[in-house]
């Protein structure tokens, strides 16, 4: 198979949409001859006009509320929003419009719109550009969230998205966007709440989101040098979440590391493996685990940076550790 | 630009009826509606309408089902004049399986999408965005519909408002800002929230602004209906500051409310500036309906309003299982 970056891929799957449906348009800042500043987009406007590739004034609110509109009005908006860490910019427009106008109408309006954003530190970009914020979504009932790790699953979960009659809000690991995958050139979907067991094992689970999946596939390599056997699980989605496919390998290696870029506190570890402790509780055989960022808001110093997030050799510790009874 | 209304009667009786009832129904909703909160059979809290009627009536009635607006936290005035039905609102409002909303919404969230109205929003200019993007797509699916978005002077303090009449203006959206200016944001006079003018605001993106008096429904109206038409023909957005009052509070609950308005205000408003008593009394004195009519018009509306207002007491309340149902739309 063909290997294109993570960018290609979400930039065949636009195109590949606007091309099936008209009603999908792309808004955002910067979207259309610039092609964003990590250049995802380059060259879709040439091919679909400004008509449909919408270059916005700096104003998320503003975009961001007139994609409600217009999806509640016949449209499929794909909303780029520069940086995920803007999605503060975007709250009331986001959570309390989009999530919730399905169900305060009685099932009347819906608002198929994509939210397509990004997350992801080390890219030296300081506090303000280098958040992961998807749990802040969430906790938003009527959002779905998805969380590709690769381009493969980039193009599948974005055009999936895209399809739903509900508001998605998608991230990219913006440190991904160059990483190469193999990817089908014909069309495919990745259906939403179903999870990949990317490796299987049998001493311990590593359920892994995102840009934590490849630190935790080379985790996995490092533990099969001291062999142990650690299962990959790589959920896709968090709204909704597939528990199956986790409660199924917890319940089969008896351990689980949860790992996610965003902070720690209250965070997607949380919520992970508080429904692996209510719901496998008695096939455990160490507790569950948690690596999230650091609750600190995100350095610019390289050398402060990188401690802040979770890393090969921090996963294979604690996993290392429950293996061994040390925790 | 002050915009003044036509004075001389027309030909159209029948529109001009239509007007009128329409503002003695919303009147009559309000009338009913803060007699169920008062008597403790409407849940939650509420915002009345009574007062600003000519603004909603005169604009939705130049309208059509396939134009869209968006409306506010007191908005049981445009849902009806977009063509709602008694009885599925008082459904909604007391939280009842048949109301517009299978009772999800309530007063601060009342939709109507059968006649185009995408929902009463409980954030103050909320729904500007929405109302622009239901603009742009009426330009971008070639529809050609208008919408308009109603919002308050308190909305005017909010910066998303601007945003979206910055892109309005850019791509030349058919979307007309309804500004009701009631005098009061919330508690607070709108000197107090408001700098320089309204207009001006809307000015400075070279939107086209006009200001005209809410309690002229005919005045309301024909502006309306000009500035529909040169929407349709790719003119818009407009801008339009509507000088009107609330008679009630706030919300229902907001009784005394001399720290912020005097009674003798209030008195004033309500005796010579009540937008229904003054169009009745145009259209008999222009003859073109007589007193015993507009009483046989009232009547008919307080029996409607009284009727379903039984029906919506005796109504069943949603099932448990209706709870989770519709959190998502299922793939269809």
């Amino acid at each position: 198979m063909r290997e294109i970056t993570l960018s290609q891929a979400v930039n065949e799957a636009i195109a590949e949409e606007l091309r099936r449906d008209p009603a999908v348009f792309l808004i955002g800042e910067d979207v259309a001859e610039a092609g964003t500043p990590f250049k995802v987009l380059s060259g879709l406007v040439e091919e679909f006009g400004t008509e449909r590739i919408v270059d916005t004034p700096i104003s998320e609110p503003g975009f961001m509320g007139l994609a409600v509109g217009a999806a509640m009005t016949g449209c499929r908006p794909v909303v780029d929003l520069m940086f995920g860490d803007f999605l503060f910019l975007i709250m009331d427009q986001l959570c309390n419009q989009a999530a919730k106008t399905h169900y305060m109408s009685g099932g009347k309006l819906n608002v198929p719109l994509v939210v397509r954003t990004n997350l992801g530190a080390t890219r030296r970009s300081a506090a303000q550009h280098s958040q992961s914020l998807h749990a802040l979504v969430a906790h938003i009932p009527g959002l779905k969230v998805a969380l590709p790790s690769s381009a493969y699953e980039a193009k599948g979960l974005l055009k999936t998205a895209i399809r739903d009659e509900n508001p998605v809000v998608i991230f990219e690991d913006k440190l991904m966007y160059n990483d190469k995958a193999p990817v089908p050139e014909e069309d495919y979907l990745i259906p939403f709440g179903k999870a990949a067991v990317l490796r299987e094992g049998r001493d311990v689970t590593l359920v892994a989101t995102s840009s934590m999946v490849q630190v935790c596939l080379k985790a996995a390599d490092l533990l099969a040098a001291d062999g142990l056997s650690a299962e990959v699980i790589d959920p896709r989605t968090i709204v909704p979440l597939d528990e199956e496919t986790i409660l199924a390998s917890v319940k089969k290696t008896g351990r689980a590391v949860v790992v996610d870029e965003g902070h720690q506190n209250y965070g997607v570890t949380a919520e992970i493996a508080s429904r692996i402790a209510d719901k496998a509780f008695y096939h455990l055989d160490a507790p569950v685990q948690r690596i999230g960022a650091m609750d600190v808001p995100v350095p610019f110093s390289p050398a402060l940076e990188d401690l802040t997030v979770p890393t090969p050799d921090s996963v294979a510790n604690r996993a290392r550790g429950l293996c061994r009874g040390e925790i | 630009m002050a915009a003044k209304a036509a004075r001389k009667p027309k030909t159209n009786t029948e529109a001009y009826l239509r007007m009128y009832r329409q503002m003695a129904r919303i009147r009559t909703f309000e009338d009913n509606a803060n007699q169920l909160y008062l008597s403790a059979k409407m849940p939650g809290l509420t915002h009345m309408y009574s007062g600003q009627e000519a603004v909603a009536v005169g604009i939705c009635e130049a309208l059509k089902d396939s134009d869209y607006i968006t409306s506010t936290h007191r908005g049981h005035g445009h849902c009806v004049a977009k063509g709602a039905d008694f009885k599925e609102m008082f459904c909604e409002l007391l939280g009842k399986e048949e109301g517009y909303c299978r009772g999800k919404g309530g007063s601060m969230h009342i939709a109507d999408q059968s006649h185009g109205n995408l929902g009463a929003n409980a954030i103050v200019g909320g729904s500007t965005g929405i109302a622009t993007g239901a603009a742009f797509s009426a330009k971008y699916l070639k529809t050609g519909s208008v919408a308009v978005c109603f919002f308050g002077d308190g909305a005017t303090a909010q910066g998303l408002l601007y945003e979206a009449m910055n892109m309005a203006a850019l791509w030349k959206l058919p979307v007309i800002y309804a500004c009701e200016n009631n005098g009061y944001s919330e508690y607070t006079r709108t000197e107090e929230i408001a700098a320089g003018s309204l207009t001006a605001r809307a000015e400075a993106f070279g939107i086209e602004a006009f200001k005209v008096d809410g309690q002229d429904v005919l005045a309301v109206n024909e502006l309306a209906r000009a500035l529909v038409a040169r929407c349709r023909k790719g003119e818009g957005p407009f801008f339009v500051e509507l000088e009107t009052y609330r008679h009630h509070g706030h919300h229902v609950g907001d009784i005394n409310r001399t720290y912020y308005r005097s009674r003798e205000e209030e008195e004033d408003w309500k005796r010579n500036r009540d937008p229904i008593v003054n169009f009745g009394k145009w259209l008999t004195a222009q003859k073109i309906v007589t007193a015993a009519e507009l009483a046989a018009i009232d009547s008919e509306v307080k029996a409607d309003a009284e009727a379903a207002v039984n029906y919506a007491l005796e109504a069943r309340y949603p099932d448990a299982d209706q709870v989770t149902r519709h959190v998502y739309m299922e793939a269809t």
